[in-house]
């Protein structure tokens, strides 16, 4: 399952990078046979599993309360994908963290609040965990380490209907593999 | 306004006794002037012991009330029940101030089946506008029902009902931290209502195809969203995509080949049309911005889509080969989720009115929104196929409920289910 879901990104970073040029080899616009087989849809992608990412650690410094990583979350201001300060050192010890365990794997989820259209929040939960990921490559992480899924406002946190609530959902969340 | 809260009470509609996971409708406003109608309980011909298993003429009474521009009269305060014309009495109805007059029969037709009669009169002629007879079975009862409702609104109204035509919508149920999530359809009028598919992941954005027989919508069962098409009838399904990134708001074309849909593969989201006997993908805009939600024009000429290239969320305009894309929403700082009109005149939007975010309708003649919601959080408007009314969603004591408003704005009625959270709710086509 990890080995193909590298395989996967690798391919899928190398698309980008090229991009336009799939498997079938067509021109720009006539790319991409919709229907995907066997694209490892029986395992779920989104479950995490207790074992770690990078094996040397026993205890984990991503579960010590007293590690910067133990915070997973950072939110965000209403309909922006700008990273506030405060969690730039957060998000710096991350990008350590994962550049010195490149056997690590992270899926950050991008969320939003409650507020106007259903698929318009799926792009802007999108945008805040593209935020997060070009933030963590500019610190020299590998893009094959970083993955992304927004979410949109189809999994709050909180279920309020007040700015509280709001503030709390509009959310980009780092999940180890 | 004020003066029809007595209207709105008497208008409450108890479906409540059936105790299923089902909508239940209730005008929130109506009409002033609406036209008196008498729709007389359908007499059974047969055995009194094996009466049909639903009342017709309670449906389609219901059916028109909802429709705001009907006030049915009760039963209890009619004179008379009678079934056929012979039995009617025109001076009792003109009595009871009644415009016009439905009666009907259903008698036994063979095992299971029925055949149901039924006539509409205009009160002050003393004559029949309409009558028509029908042979059903027990299971297409409620659909027969619906469709003598379209043709009372079609003869009285001049427009094409869409009583008989269904609703498609997505609930969450459960517990908050682990809900299960339903894609949903129904009849209009909440009956009905089936489970076609389920998950713990979301499920969004459900599409109907033209001829009502499909679903096109996004689920995240994998732990990332797809695009798939289930048939409505057999459950059979299929995955259209699965991108890297966002696979999502599908739209279909009006002739049924293609599929629009926002594809964010390349970078960031994007407009994309799928041909789907070739599978071919073809990108309609591409730009730095967000672009999502497409929607077709009936003609299949232009999409409308939402950007938010010019800083907000507006809705834009492209032709379907692509080229320059036209902006159409000024007024208001929010504007997403549009979709045509049945006649392509206006289309349907959600519109941020302050810090509220609402249905409106922009008139593509004068470019000019109208507000016709109150709510705050309203969203996924969609019109019905006779262009009389939009279902959107809203929330009603704490709930995500369904709620529909006629074009003009002065009907308004609530689709309450009774447990979950109710979203995302389209109206069918009528069916082909």
């Amino acid at each position: 399952m990890k080995k193909t879901m590298v395989l996967l990104l690798t391919l899928v970073f190398s698309m980008a990078l090229l991009s336009g040029c799939t498997s079938t080899g067509g021109p720009q616009d006539g790319e991409g046979a919709g229907t995907q087989v066997g694209d490892g849809s029986g395992a779920g992608g989104a479950d995490t599993s207790a074992a770690g990412g990078g094996g040397a650690w026993t205890g984990s410094p991503l579960e010590d309360p007293n590690s910067p990583l133990y915070e997973k979350v950072v939110y965000f201001d209403f309909d922006t994908a700008e990273i506030r300060p405060e969690y730039v050192p957060t998000l710096r010890a991350h990008a350590e963290y994962l550049v010195n365990s490149p056997a690590a794997r992270l899926v950050i989820e991008g969320h939003c609040d409650e507020r106007g259209s259903r698929e318009y929040n799926i792009a802007l939960g999108e945008r805040r965990a593209e935020a997060v990921k070009r933030f963590l490559e500019a610190e020299g992480v590998s893009p094959v380490q970083l993955e992304t899924v927004s979410y949109g406002e189809e999994r709050p946190v909180d279920l309020g209907h007040n700015e509280e609530a709001w503030a709390k959902n509009r959310r980009g969340e780092l999940v180890y593999q | 306004m004020k003066k029809l809260t007595g209207i709105i009470i008497s208008l409450l509609l108890l479906f409540a006794m059936q105790a299923q996971a089902k909508l239940v409708i209730e005008i929130t406003e109506g009409v002033e002037g609406a036209l008196p109608i008498a729709v007389v309980p359908f007499q059974w011909m047969g055995d009194a012991a094996t009466p049909p298993p639903e009342a017709v003429g309670k449906i389609i009474a219901a059916d028109l009330q909802r429709s705001g521009y009907f006030k049915t009269l009760e039963e209890v305060q009619m004179l008379n029940r009678p079934s056929a014309m012979t039995e009617v009495d025109f001076r009792d109805w003109r009595a009871l101030r009644q415009d016009n007059l439905v009666i009907g029969r259903i008698e036994p037709n063979g095992p299971g089946g029925y055949k149901v009669r039924f006539q509409l009169f205009d009160v002050y002629q003393g004559e029949q506008l309409i009558g028509y007879s029908f042979s059903t079975t027990a299971k297409d009862l409620r659909a027969i029902a619906h469709h003598i409702a379209d043709l009372v609104y079609e003869t009285l109204t001049g427009t094409k009902g869409a009583f008989a035509t269904r609703i498609a919508y997505v609930v969450s149920q459960g517990s908050a931290k682990s809900p299960t999530i339903s894609l949903r359809i129904a009849d209009s009028d909440g009956h009905g209502a089936q489970t076609i598919v389920s998950s713990k992941e979301p499920l969004m954005s459900p599409a109907w195809s033209p001829d009502g027989r499909k679903l096109a919508y996004v689920s995240f069962e994998n732990g990332r969203p797809s695009i798939w098409i289930q048939e409505v009838f057999t459950g059979k399904r299929e995955k259209i995509t699965s991108f890297k990134g966002i696979n999502g708001a599908p739209a279909w074309s009006p002739d049924g080949h293609y599929l629009a849909m926002a594809l964010s593969k390349d970078g960031n989201p994007d407009i994309y049309i799928m041909d789907l006997s070739r599978r071919k993908l073809r990108r309609l805009v591409r730009h730095w911005a967000i672009e999502t939600e497409p929607s077709w024009s009936p003609d299949g000429r232009t999409l409308l889509f939402t950007s938010d290239r010019g800083g907000s969320p507006q809705i834009y305009q492209v032709s379907v080969t692509g080229g320059d894309v036209k902006r159409l929403t000024f007024e208001n700082k929010y504007n997403a989720r549009a979709s045509y009109a049945p006649d392509g005149k206006s289309i349907t939007l959600i519109t941020r009115v302050g810090s509220q975010y609402r249905i409106g309708v922009l008139d593509l003649g004068t470019g000019s929104i109208t507000v016709l919601t109150d709510g705050r959080l309203d969203e996924s408007p969609s019109f019905a196929p006779n262009g009389s009314m939009i279902i959107y969603a809203t929330r009603y004591k704490g709930k995500g409920v369904l709620a529909a408003v006629s074009t003009d704005g002065r009907v308004k009625q609530r689709l309450a289910l009774q447990s979950g959270d109710v979203r995302d709710p389209v109206w069918s086509p009528y069916y082909k």
